[in-house]
């Protein structure tokens, strides 16, 4: 079981509270639980990853156990604590202010 | 007729504004999509109860939302916009060839007969279409494979596909407008295009009068009179009566003929509304006075419109999506401002009244006229 922290725009898109839980076959890396992710909440495609190139969007970023996964590609694979559901993996939205 | 529904998106979400056939007294509901852009919804002729929504965000992209009851709920539709094909380049602001990439959607147009049908009018310009309503899009390739294509430019809003027109007659037909390429047309449902700009003079492209290259900002139609096109161009109010083969400029006694927005009347097919805006540098009204101008003569003659806007410190704009007129006996008009206000007029444009004053800055107005 993976958990997944997503930012509120998501969550209400969704129509998710809190934390997702996801289940992921095999190696645990940032595109295989994107995959399970859209495929429990479809109106999520798009939303994290673009159509077409598979890309992080690029005003989100991946963290887990305390590290920026964001620029390790797709394939990365995620720390053990968050592959055994201790620690969630967290999508965030860059901040912006004015 | 028993009331209209305004639908209204803004920078930070939609709301629907409901009114009874009198349109003194409006409910507001929302922001549904809190802070998303909502850049446009527009509502199904056939079906009143059909509404799309575009909802877009630079952190998360482009979402496409359907409701079925007229905007008590909505749900995720559709949105994955993929060029047909090969997408190939336009020119980019330093002249360099850029790929075509999709941004969002500025416009979605629903079919004059079929509610699941909608054009969807998206950046960089494009057209889709959807026969399921919403689930399933699929680009009209023809437009933006055009010969000219490669040299269209962004202005400086984006490379936008904004204005999609049915021919209320002809269902082959519809014209379109993009920033900044200029008006084209199709004949054949969407399958080939021809650029429309013969006549149009615009001063920020080398050949003033080029066949492409021209910041057309919106265009309205009568659905008695589908030959007549008006035209609010970047500078320059324009009219044709020949479907976009030549246009004549129409601007007569406006104290400035930039704008955004113009739409013509319900019952009148010569009388055309229009907000003048000071200049391309400065988006918003001429001496801070915010004024519809009204010709019934299918332009040329303007009167200003006052009663109800404010006439000392306004700086608002009016952007181009945001004007309508709603098929009251008595013609309603609209339009909502960069500073959140959505004016009324319930009486053709003779007086004004806040419906609304405090929304986010409002990019569209629509409304619906219900049974």
């Amino acid at each position: 079981m993976i958990r997944v922290e997503l930012p509120q725009h998501l969550r209400t898109l969704a129509k998710i509270n809190g934390e997702v839980r996801v289940e992921v076959d095999g190696e645990v890396t940032p595109r295989t639980v994107l995959d399970a992710l859209e495929a429990a909440y479809p109106m999520l495609c798009g939303t994290i990853r673009e159509y077409g190139s598979g890309e992080r969007r690029a005003f989100l970023r991946f963290f887990a156990g305390e590290e920026d996964y964001s620029h390790l590609g797709m394939d990365v694979r995620l720390p053990e604590a968050v592959a055994r559901g201790e620690e969630p993996l967290l999508v965030v939205g860059a901040v912006a202010g004015g | 007729m028993s009331g209209v529904r305004l639908l209204v998106g803004t920078r930070k979400g939609a709301f629907v504004l409901t009114a009874d056939g009198k349109r003194a007294d409006w409910k507001v509901d929302g922001p549904f999509f809190a802070g998303w852009e909502c850049y446009h919804v527009k509502g199904s002729p056939v079906d009143p109860q059909r509404l799309y929504c575009s909802q877009s965000s630079s952190w998360f992209g482009q979402l496409m939302q359907r409701s079925d009851d007229g905007g008590k709920t909505w749900n995720p539709a559709g949105n994955k916009f993929a060029y047909d094909g090969i997408a190939g380049t336009h020119q980019w602001y330093d002249g360099t060839p850029h790929p075509w990439e999709f941004k969002r959607v500025w416009h979605v147009e629903p079919s004059l007969t079929d509610p699941d049908t909608v054009f969807a009018g998206v950046e960089d310009a494009a057209m889709f279409k959807s026969t399921d309503g919403g689930a399933n899009w699929a680009e009209l390739g023809g437009l933006r494979t055009h010969a000219t294509a490669a040299g269209w430019m962004p202005g400086a809003g984006g490379m936008c596909l904004h204005t999609i027109l049915l021919d209320p007659v002809n269902p082959e037909r519809m014209y379109v407008a993009i920033s900044a390429a200029g008006a084209f047309r199709t004949d054949d449902g969407g399958v080939t295009w021809k650029p429309i700009n013969k006549g149009l003079k615009s001063l920020h492209i080398p050949v003033a009068d080029a066949e492409v290259g021209h910041c057309v900002h919106r265009l309205a139609i009568h659905k008695s009179k589908p030959d007549t096109v008006f035209m609010q161009k970047h500078w320059d109010v324009m009219r044709t009566d020949n479907a976009g083969d030549q246009w004549t400029e129409v601007s007569g006694n406006l104290p400035t003929d930039f704008g955004f927005v113009i739409d013509v009347h319900a019952h009148e097919p010569e009388t055309i509304f229009v907000v003048p805006i000071k200049s391309d540098g400065e988006h918003f009204p001429l001496d801070g006075q915010l004024r519809v101008y009204r010709s019934k003569t299918g332009g040329n003659e303007w009167e200003a419109m006052t009663k109800g806007l404010p006439q000392e410190n306004c700086f608002v704009n009016v952007l181009r999506d945001a004007m309508c007129v709603d098929q009251m006996d008595e013609c309603g008009v609209y339009f909502g401002t960069t500073g959140g206000q959505v004016y009324g007029s319930a009486d053709g444009g003779e007086s004004w009244k806040a419906i609304v004053r405090d929304l986010p800055a409002v990019l569209s107005v629509e409304v619906q006229t219900l049974a």
